[in-house]
């Protein structure tokens, strides 16, 4: 199979091609990049993607993402793949896991010292990785399970999930050469440069058990391919994989700033994981509801709707308007309690989805589910701005299943404005 | 209920190996489990060329451009599976049949030919389509039939069984689309919004009806009458032979037409006056 030229080498990028002696002590030599500065470009592309859910909550082993990304193979160019997995760390189920990209020995040992002002690490441990043909160049991976200290926590008097956002924003940002692959409670993000097959095979996800698994096939267009660059983008146990392009970019990233979230990977994807954190975890919007911030209706349709169901997307595109995604996208979003699929308002990005039992996927092509459900009882195209949505039974849902809220309720959440909220009944 | 395939499949994806194939007099068999779309499509080429005409395809997957830019009459390739992408993608002639669904961008800059898909199919079916009949029993998806065309005797027909997502036929310059709304598994109405948006040219004929708003603002909607299904009649006549269908069943619903009202709706745009 030819393989495209690198795009590093043409591509404006701090990354030195030669060899770099990532385990010299005291770091490697030469300049260090910033991962902030790495990827100065949005990125867009054909790509291609996967989510799968078993609803009864039943592990299943990372093989069944690698083979569904593997025969969506041309959708890519090997130039970045990846998977998250959740429940996959049973064993140290209440610690948050950072999965850690890291330049050298110089940003492991700056990152470690930002852990120790933060946390408690219980766990700190080399990726488990075996060498795949198509794999080079890879970063130290790293991963550690740890708690949030006490006493910082309570210095700051930030929820734990605040405080590990507040911490991986700081990482990402000022330590150069280290990068938070992913941060959540029972799960992690596996990916780098190489097709997604490879990057699978690379970490032994077939090793790993999870109830939830979404996986990305890269195609990357105008930006490097880099490890960090890879889907899923998460935060907490949120990870996102995506297809399409964000144009709306410039005004999500304002936006999201107003709210403390630093933009630092120069994708568009980031944007998306940071709204649905907000959205979800901050202003507890029903998933539904998030969704159509995020993929509105077009205004010429919802002035067709009923007067009711009118006011609460008026309310919503108004309070949302600098949330929404622009442009089009498939994404599949993946958290501790499931998954949600979302394609833009008018499926400028293919999304297909099947049921089999308690086993809900969804994919950019119909051939992925074939191949990894034996009889599936039902596939179908869902429609655009329609998400699909699979929830685990019994596990904590990040979010309202309350899908009825008023427009005042929204606005009310979102704004906290007190003559909104008067009007909104509390129960 | 097995939950999932049983391992075994290779975990590298697609076999880059030639398939194994299996000849009967004028038909060839070629297994394409887990084999790589490249090594599939050049067995079908050498196929034809040793004078089979008909290739069965078996355990197809998501392999793309079955049968695209293959030429000649008589020709005929059978797909049992789920179709790739872009299927007779610049097909010249031979004939196609899926027992199964079709993935998007099927009859992409079709020539002449046939395509019948036995499932549904997905989003740009018929993309720039410029002859040759493509019918498919059951849903289609978004943007079907954008900018099909026609010049003197290359009139693309297509006739879907099932319902239609938004943007069908945009930007239609020539040739037929059909849409019955019968074997459907899509709730709501028989086609999405923005029907014909930029049509200029060619016929939607639609079994049922249409609001309005449905449609874009470049296309009148009418009552077919008698002449109308008189043209329409042999299109509906093939996709009843394909999918043994009554064509009783299908006239028991009045049919609407969607005719472009201006040839050049976007002719002042870019100008200035």
């Amino acid at each position: 199979m030819p393989r495209f030229e690198p795009l590093l080498e043409r591509m404006p990028t701090t990354r030195t091609p030669e060899f770099v002696d990532r385990t010299a002590p005291g770091g490697a030599a030469g300049e260090r990049p910033s991962y902030t500065a790495e990827a100065p470009f949005k990125i867009h592309g054909g790509c291609g993607l996967m989510g799968i859910c078993d609803e009864s909550g039943s592990l299943m082993s990372g093989e069944n993402a690698i083979r569904a990304m593997a025969v969506q193979r041309d959708r890519g160019n090997g130039l970045g793949g990846g998977f998250a997995g959740y429940g996959i760390y049973p064993e140290f189920p209440d610690h948050f896991c950072f999965h850690m990209m890291l330049h050298d020995v110089r940003a492991k040992e700056e990152a470690e010292a930002v852990f120790d002002r933060h946390f408690t690490v219980d766990l700190a441990e080399p990726m488990p990785t075996r060498p795949v043909k198509g794999i080079s160049d890879a970063p130290l991976l790293w991963r550690y399970f740890l708690k949030p200290d006490p006493h910082r926590l309570e210095e700051t008097e930030m929820s734990e999930e605040d405080f590990v956002v507040h911490v991986v924003m700081l990482i990402n940002s000022t330590v150069d050469g280290a990068f938070v692959a992913s941060s959540g409670r029972n799960m992690g993000a596996f990916k780098g440069v190489g097709f997604p097959e490879e990057i699978g095979h690379y970490y032994l996800l077939e090793e790993y058990e999870g109830h939830t698994w979404v996986g990305h096939n890269r195609f990357p267009t105008n930006t490097p391919g880099w490890w960090g660059g890879a889907h899923p983008f998460t935060l907490l146990d949120w990870s996102i994989v995506h297809n399409g392009e964000i144009s709306s970019y410039g005004i999500n990233s304002r936006y999201l700033e107003a709210f403390g979230y630093k933009c630092t990977l120069g994708t568009d994807t980031e944007v998306a994981a940071y709204l649905f954190d907000l959205m979800l975890r901050r202003h507890k919007l029903p998933i539904e509801l998030a969704c159509k911030a995020l993929a509105s209706p077009l205004w010429s349709d919802i002035d067709r709707m009923p007067e009711e169901e009118r006011a609460l997307m008026r309310s919503l595109r108004a309070v949302y308007g600098p949330g929404m995604l622009n442009g089009p996208f498939a994404i599949v979003l993946g958290h501790n309690g499931g998954m949600v699929a979302l394609n833009d308002r008018i499926k400028l990005r293919p999304l297909v989805a099947a049921r089999q039992g308690t086993i809900v996927m969804v994919a950019s092509e119909e051939s992925a589910m074939r191949e990894v459900l034996d009889a599936p009882d039902r596939v179908w195209a869902p429609r655009a701005g329609e998400p699909v949505i699979a929830s685990v039974a019994g596990a904590e849902q990040p979010f309202h299943d309350d899908l009825h809220l008023s427009a005042d309720e929204v606005s009310c959440a979102v704004t906290g404005v007190v003559e909104t909220c008067e009007t909104v009944e509390v129960n | 209920m097995a939950a999932v395939k049983e391992a075994g499949t290779p975990i590298e994806g697609y076999i880059q190996v030639d398939p194994e194939v299996t000849r009967d007099g004028d038909v060839v068999t070629i297994d394409c489990r887990g084999i790589y779309y490249k090594h599939v499509n050049e067995a079908v080429r050498s196929a034809f060329a040793e004078g089979a005409t008909t290739v069965r395809l078996t355990n197809v997957n998501g392999q793309r451009y079955i049968g695209t830019g293959i030429s000649g009459k008589g020709l005929r390739i059978e797909v049992e599976g789920t179709a790739g992408q872009d299927l007779a993608m610049f097909m010249d002639g031979p004939t196609v049949e899926i027992f199964g669904n079709a993935q998007d961008g099927v009859g992409n800059t079709m020539n002449a030919g046939t395509v019948v898909v036995h499932g549904d199919a997905g989003d740009v079916l018929g993309y720039g389509m410029r002859g040759g009949t493509v019918l498919v029993r059951g849903d289609v998806g978004y943007r079907v039939g954008i900018h099909m065309k026609a010049y003197e005797g290359h009139v693309p027909v297509m006739v879907c069984g099932g319902k239609a997502r938004d943007f069908f036929g945009e930007y239609m310059a020539g040739g037929m689309l059909v849409l019955l709304g019968m074997d459907t598994r899509i709730e709501g109405p028989l086609v999405g919004g923005y029907v014909g948006t930029g049509m200029h040219g060619g016929v939607i004929y639609l079994r049922g009806e249409v609001e309005p708003w449905q449609c874009g603002k470049e296309v009148g909607i009418f009552p077919a009458d008698e002449a109308d299904m008189k043209q329409l009649r042999p299109a509906l006549e093939r996709y009843c032979e394909a999918f043994g269908v009554e064509l009783a069943e299908v006239l028991s619903v009045p049919f609407t037409k969607l005719v472009p009202i201006s040839h050049r709706p976007y002719g002042k745009l870019y100008t200035y006056v």
